[in-house]
């Protein structure tokens, strides 16, 4: 019995003693072999390149079932697609996704949540995107276009190739932002080999998606650049305001390396494309 | 330069409706037919790129980037009080005397201009009012924002920052930019270009002025920065925000214009080939190599609206960057293209290191300016067509 109850518990502290050494040990043992070898400058990982998000984001940051339109309007039987999207057809549907907020849904205040389906309702008149404006942060990063990654020992930029947005990302803080703007300020640093940007001073006009989510001036972003093989960065932004949401949330996906041949950043300086659109009425002479 | 935080933000009406006046050619006015030279003289090959080494080289060492390339890293101005063409009794190298006076000059007009209005002062005339500026011999930086501006008056100092200095390359103050041909003038534009100038005029003469948005120009309507700031050539506006921001990195040196956040992207490298023909981006497509220790970009394909002095779709621009110092990066660039001017030209500039943050150039999301002059327009009209109705 004695003996019994004492191999018991030999046993059983072998059995501690092996899952204690398991528990380090085997997360060591898994990181160096592990993941592949990344490309790098000065020690860090080298994110130099043309990058793109594959998912439906920039239509709705949440899960969202594919449907004819952004703009319906009411139909005898079901809603229909509004009038002014109507003749794109398929091409003015909406792709279905399941959504890259962690959790599911943002956590909007009532009135945040009240302000969003009023964005919702007049997407076609307020949605920053339709009229070429700067798409700010986290936005820019999902937008389906491509944009570039310039990183030195002593500088790291992006630019994006929708409306030709840039940010130039501080290696050193230069304190608080002196005016809000567009695209913000932001404040670069490694953590270990994840790029963390630190992304304030925003103007309270740019939105997340076409679905009207949207923030104040208060918002904050902090955006977690992790390579996790050469052609992959994971991509995550974890996005505060006090003013419209009832605590910090995440959003997470995958940037894909450009890799066909050639691969360059397009330019696409849509300011011109939306004159009509902006302007249109006021020519001497409307084109009808 | 204290104001830069504020006046970054965006366009104002005022700085709108001036732009337009400020186009390639407006930018660097001809003062008469005078092309004589004076002044002191050099010739152009006396300050190239390889000899711009300044007294203080000694103490300085060429900066490199980690493959070996000198480094062109930073944010840097081009601003200057020195124009692209000569102006009549001016030489390549200005005397002691004449950079005295420019620079003095523009000391004074600048601490006239900040001086305090008078809150008793009458309500400007109708039509508006020339406002004063001391007495003396105007630069031209004062007479492009006195023509910008109109009687309506533009902008006031606050927004102005054109740059307090004549250009200075190896130390000597340049009275312009074009080194040649010697006379410092743009040579003569083609009499194929002279036709297409023609065409163009009458075309727009079709139209009143303010009929339509694409009739008013590239920088009032947002697409590029005043003058040829993003380039290239990239030349100063004489005006404010002559920022940029360089990122090198293996395979590509990035320039970020601040006006219009217009980003050129230059590919380096061997075996690299400008796109096809009917591919002409905004400020071209830029493909860069390294001559011992100078960054050389050729640019072609420029976009068709992109009339840099009314180029045509054969515009080659060539630059080259040197660094000349801990604070200076030589720029020198010749334009080439047979079907618009009579003779390749080159000139020399400088980007000189500036310590001032780059900030967001919202033009477009703030451009109230457009839409407000073309509605000024349409009530004019409306205005006009009931005086004719019910005539007084």
């Amino acid at each position: 019995m004695r003996n019994t109850l004492r191999n018991a518990l030999l046993a059983l502290s072998g059995a501690i003693f092996m899952a204690v050494v398991f528990h380090t040990a085997l997360p060591v043992a898994g990181q160096a072999p592990a993941g592949p070898r990344l490309p790098r400058l000065g020690g860090k990982p080298d994110l130099n390149g043309i990058w793109q998000a594959m998912n439906t984001a920039n239509w709705d940051l949440e899960a969202h079932a594919a449907r004819p339109a952004l703009a319906m309007r009411p139909g005898p039987i079901v809603p229909v697609p509004a009038k002014e999207v109507l003749a794109f057809g398929a091409v003015g549907a909406v792709p279905g996704g399941m959504g890259v907020v962690e959790g599911g849904e943002i956590p909007y205040t009532p009135e945040g949540l009240k302000k969003k389906k009023e964005n919702q309702d007049n997407w076609l008149t307020r949605d920053p995107e339709i009229k070429c404006y700067l798409p700010g942060v986290p936005r820019a990063n999902y937008m389906p276009f491509p944009f570039q990654i310039f990183q030195s020992d002593k500088a790291f930029a992006i630019a994006y190739e929708f409306a030709g947005a840039y940010r130039n990302v501080y290696l050193k803080d230069p304190g608080p932002p002196q005016v809000d703007s567009w695209m913000g300020q932001s404040v670069g640093r490694w953590e270990g080999d994840t790029f963390v940007i630190d992304a304030n001073g925003f103007i309270d006009q740019s939105w997340f998606d076409r679905s009207g989510n949207h923030h104040s001036e208060a918002l904050k972003v902090t955006e977690r650049y992790t390579m996790v093989d050469p052609n992959h960065i994971n991509y995550e932004a974890t996005i505060e305001d006090k003013n419209v949401f009832t605590r910090p949330w995440k959003i997470s996906f995958p940037l894909y390396r450009r890799m066909e041949k050639g691969a360059r950043l397009n330019q696409f300086k849509c300011v011109e494309f939306v004159e009509e659109l902006m302007y249109g009425h006021l020519r001497k002479t409307p084109v009808q | 330069m204290k104001y830069r935080s504020v006046l970054s933000i965006g366009t104002l009406a005022v700085a709108t409706a001036v732009v337009c006046s400020l186009g390639p050619v407006a930018a660097a006015p001809r003062f008469g037919g005078n092309e004589s030279s004076g002044g002191g003289q050099a010739t152009p090959a006396a300050a190239t790129a390889q000899k711009a080494a300044p007294a203080t080289a000694k103490l300085w060492t060429m900066p490199r980037t980690a493959d070996g390339k000198p480094d062109l890293q930073g944010t840097w101005s081009n601003a200057t009080l020195t124009p692209l063409e000569r102006l009549p009794g001016q030489g390549l190298i200005l005397t002691d005397a004449q950079t005295a006076q420019i620079e003095n000059r523009t000391k004074e007009v600048a601490a006239f201009r900040d001086a305090p209005s008078d809150p008793n002062r009458p309500p400007p005339v109708k039509g508006g009012e020339d406002r004063p500026l001391p007495p003396g011999e105007p630069t031209f930086i004062e007479r492009i924002s006195a023509s910008a501006g109109g009687k309506v008056g533009g902008y006031n100092n606050f927004w102005l920052d054109p740059g307090e200095r004549v250009l200075r390359i190896d130390g000597k103050p340049r009275g312009a930019m074009v080194i040649d041909p010697p006379d410092g003038r743009v040579p003569a534009l083609t009499p194929e270009a002279r036709t297409r100038a023609m065409q163009r005029a009458a075309r727009t003469k079709a139209f009143g002025e303010f009929d339509h948005p694409e009739l008013r120009g590239l920088a009032e309507r947002c697409l590029l920065s005043f003058g040829s700031n993003a380039g290239p050539p990239m030349v100063p506006n004489y005006f404010y925000n002559n920022n940029y921001q360089i990122v090198q990195t293996k395979d590509h040196v990035m320039i970020m214009t601040e006006m219009v956040h217009d980003v050129r992207i230059i590919r380096m490298g061997a075996g690299l080939e400008h796109p096809p023909k009917p591919v002409r981006p905004w400020l071209g497509d830029s493909i860069g190599r390294w001559d011992g220790d100078t960054l050389v970009v050729e640019t072609t394909n420029f976009h068709p609206q992109q009339q840099y002095r009314g180029a045509s779709e054969n515009l080659k621009i060539t630059e080259r960057f040197t660094r000349a110092g801990p604070d200076q990066i030589l720029y020198r660039f010749t334009v080439e293209d047979p079907t618009t001017f009579v003779a390749p030209w080159t000139a020399e500039s400088a980007f000189n290191r500036t310590e001032e943050m780059i900030y967001e150039y919202a033009c477009h999301e703030g451009n109230y300016a457009l839409s407000n002059v073309l509605s000024g327009e349409r009530s004019k009209e409306k205005r006009d067509a009931e005086k004719i109705k019910k005539p007084q």
